[in-house]
């Protein structure tokens, strides 16, 4: 196959990848979109495949189907409510593929075309340390993202004194360290330049809490999509540049997304910290003000009077895999003739849009479920809003109070509805460490114990 | 009448010198312009693509449903994946064992995410489904 043809394929396949994402415009189109996306790949490693000069196809088949057997039995394994965690692991591979790219580049720069052994040209010695610093960052801060979601290491922010001078003088040594291996192509100080861009990832991803991780893995994907760009540039290949540059763009936008869903800057969230002990005091007083307790009856008889409920699904209902409790007892209103919806925070859950995918795991129509902006004005006509698992996306103290930390976070306006409904466990505050005004007011019931069962109890009481 | 036609006729000969002048302008300039365009092309070449890619993955991206912000990490995922052509090169083409091993590693790692993120979308978008279906 000649070299034109070769490029060609490759265009064709970079279109592909941008038709992917463009199905995701809708639920509809999307499924055609993967398709495209699929065609994409496989278009791709074929011409690269039937390159003239192509060797050690057997090597590669075993790599492949290696690969391929434990990918396809991880997604298929893999429940819904873990995505975030294979996500993040995910990311750490690509990662790590280009970490191992960069080093076949420059123990053999002749397959890629970019010079000779102790002679490689220096724009490709500069895109390859790119290539290399992204994807370790990538790989280990994928890493800790994964055990933080895990549960193998605690969620909680991680800090000590120091960190970010540590961070910044550990750049700057990368930085000058680059240069030098620019200058000498020295195979050690490639090494060198891995380990401490792998020390740097572990330590940027250490002090973010666990409610942070919308942003950390948006973050990440859009790190990935740059090492591959990087490798792109080094390699000499279009079709990696492109491709690494809309995984970029999209973890980016998805970032900008999910840092705007909380009110705070991408530096504000790396900074990290938030939600640690110094936010945990506040909490204290408001301990021994009076709330309104009820059981899943009290629940089951409201909702059943009601015309329109408003469910708010949160992170504790995926924890709790109360998603499918949840449309039974969405069904069983239904037919007792209530309207139904369900309102999503953009930052609900651990990654961007997990709300939906759990819903819609547990068939709930997609038509049913609204995003912030589409359903806030809807709470003040509602007669029940029903949170589970939900907490500081439904403080009115983002609005009315300029000291509180979550300030300015937009809101899902719950309070409006006739009737607040708050399925939680204890009285404990919310991950920004901040008390909830809500649960004192005198038209919020709550509803103590674990979302599941709380939600199967009132299924019972509805059905009977 | 005559006059206009012998001024019609000085200003076409002037147009012609000019085109001529021109020419050879376009010529030198385009003489100049090629070594320094052989120089700077691979690099300013890949960066005008990558830039170009930028702005079309964000208005694509833009137009991303929120709903569906799981599985464009999954799919992203899948595509970044591309990187195997590297692992793959690096296999076929490298004469340097420790590169093809390197090769060897990267494909297995990207084949990991290609069938599995691939997957794992399709897994996701299945589940979609519009009220009454």
């Amino acid at each position: 196959m000649g070299a034109a043809v070769t490029t060609l394929a490759y265009l064709v396949a970079s279109v592909c990848f941008i038709l992917a994402l463009r199905g995701l415009s809708h639920p509809e189109t999307s499924r055609a979109g993967v398709v495209y996306g699929m065609a994409g790949m496989a278009l791709a490693v074929l011409a690269t495949l039937l390159r003239p000069g192509m060797e050690g196809h057997a090597w590669i088949l075993v790599a492949v189907v290696i690969g391929g057997t434990i990918g396809t039995i991880i997604a298929r394994r893999i429940q819904m409510t873990a995505l975030p965690q294979l996500v993040a692991a995910f990311h750490s591979l690509v990662g790590m593929a280009a970490v191992f790219v960069a080093a076949a580049a420059l123990y053999s720069p002749q397959s890629f075309g970019i010079g000779t052994v102790g002679a490689i040209k220096t724009a490709s010695l500069i895109e390859m340390s790119l290539g290399l610093v992204i994807g370790a960052i990538t790989f280990s801060g994928s890493v800790i993202a994964f055990a933080k979601l895990q549960g193998i290491m605690s969620g909680a922010p991680i800090s000590f004194p120091q960190q970010h001078l540590l961070n910044l003088v550990l750049a700057i040594v990368i930085l000058v360290l680059t240069v030098i291996f620019v200058a000498t192509e020295s195979h050690v100080l490639f090494w060198l330049l891995a380990i401490l861009a792998f020390a740097i990832g572990f330590l940027i991803i250490i002090p973010i809490g666990g409610a942070d991780m919308p942003v950390v893995i948006s973050m990440l994907n859009s790190y990935s999509g740059w090492a591959a760009a990087g490798i792109g540039f080094t390699v000499g290949n279009l079709m990696l540049i492109i491709a690494g540059a809309l995984v970029g763009a999209a973890g980016a936008i998805l970032s900008y997304i999910m840092c705007k869903g909380m009110n705070r800057s991408i530096i504000n969230v790396l900074l990290g910290g938030f939600g640690g002990e110094t936010a945990g005091a506040a909490a204290g007083p408001g301990g021994d003000r009076s709330v309104r307790a009820g059981a899943a009856e009290d629940a089951a008889f409201i909702m059943k009077n009601a015309s329109k409920v408003i469910i708010v699904p949160g992170y504790g209902m995926a924890v709790a895999q109360a998603q499918h409790t949840l449309r039974e007892m969405a069904d069983l209103l239904k037919k007792d003739g209530v309207e139904v919806k369900y309102a999503i925070h953009p930052v609900a859950g651990r990654m961007p849009g997990h709300m939906n995918v759990l819903l819609a795991e547990a068939n709930v129509p997609y038509d049913e479920v609204f995003e912030l902006e589409e359903i806030n004005n809807d709470f003040a006509t509602a007669d029940v809003a029903y949170v589970i698992g939900a907490n500081d996306v439904t403080n009115p103290a983002a609005k009315t109070d300029p000291a509180s930390p979550i300030y300015g976070m937009p809101i899902l306006e719950v309070d409006k509805a006739k009737t607040v409904l708050f399925v939680k466990r204890s009285m404990a505050s919310g991950y920004a460490g901040v008390d909830n005004e809500l649960f004192f007011r005198p038209n919020t019931m709550m509803l103590f114990g674990d979302a599941k069962k709380m939600t199967e109890e009132i299924v019972q009481a509805l059905a009977h | 009448m005559s006059d206009i036609a012998q001024r019609a006729g000085e200003i076409a000969r002037e147009a012609a010198a000019l085109a001529e002048r021109a020419q050879v302008l376009a010529l030198e300039a385009a003489a100049a312009a090629q070594p320094a365009a052989a120089v700077a092309e691979p690099f300013l070449f890949l960066l005008t693509i990558f830039l170009l890619a930028c702005f079309v993955g964000y208005y694509v991206v833009w137009n991303v449903t929120p709903a569906l912000h799981s599985p464009l990490m999954g799919v992203t995922n899948a595509i970044s994946s591309v990187i195997v052509v590297g692992g793959l090169l690096a296999v076929g083409l490298a004469e340097d064992a420790i590169a093809q091993v390197f090769g060897f590693l990267a494909v297995l790692l990207a084949s990991v995410n290609i069938f599995g993120g691939f997957l794992v979308t399709h897994r996701m978008l299945s589940m979609f489904r519009r009220k009454g279906s």
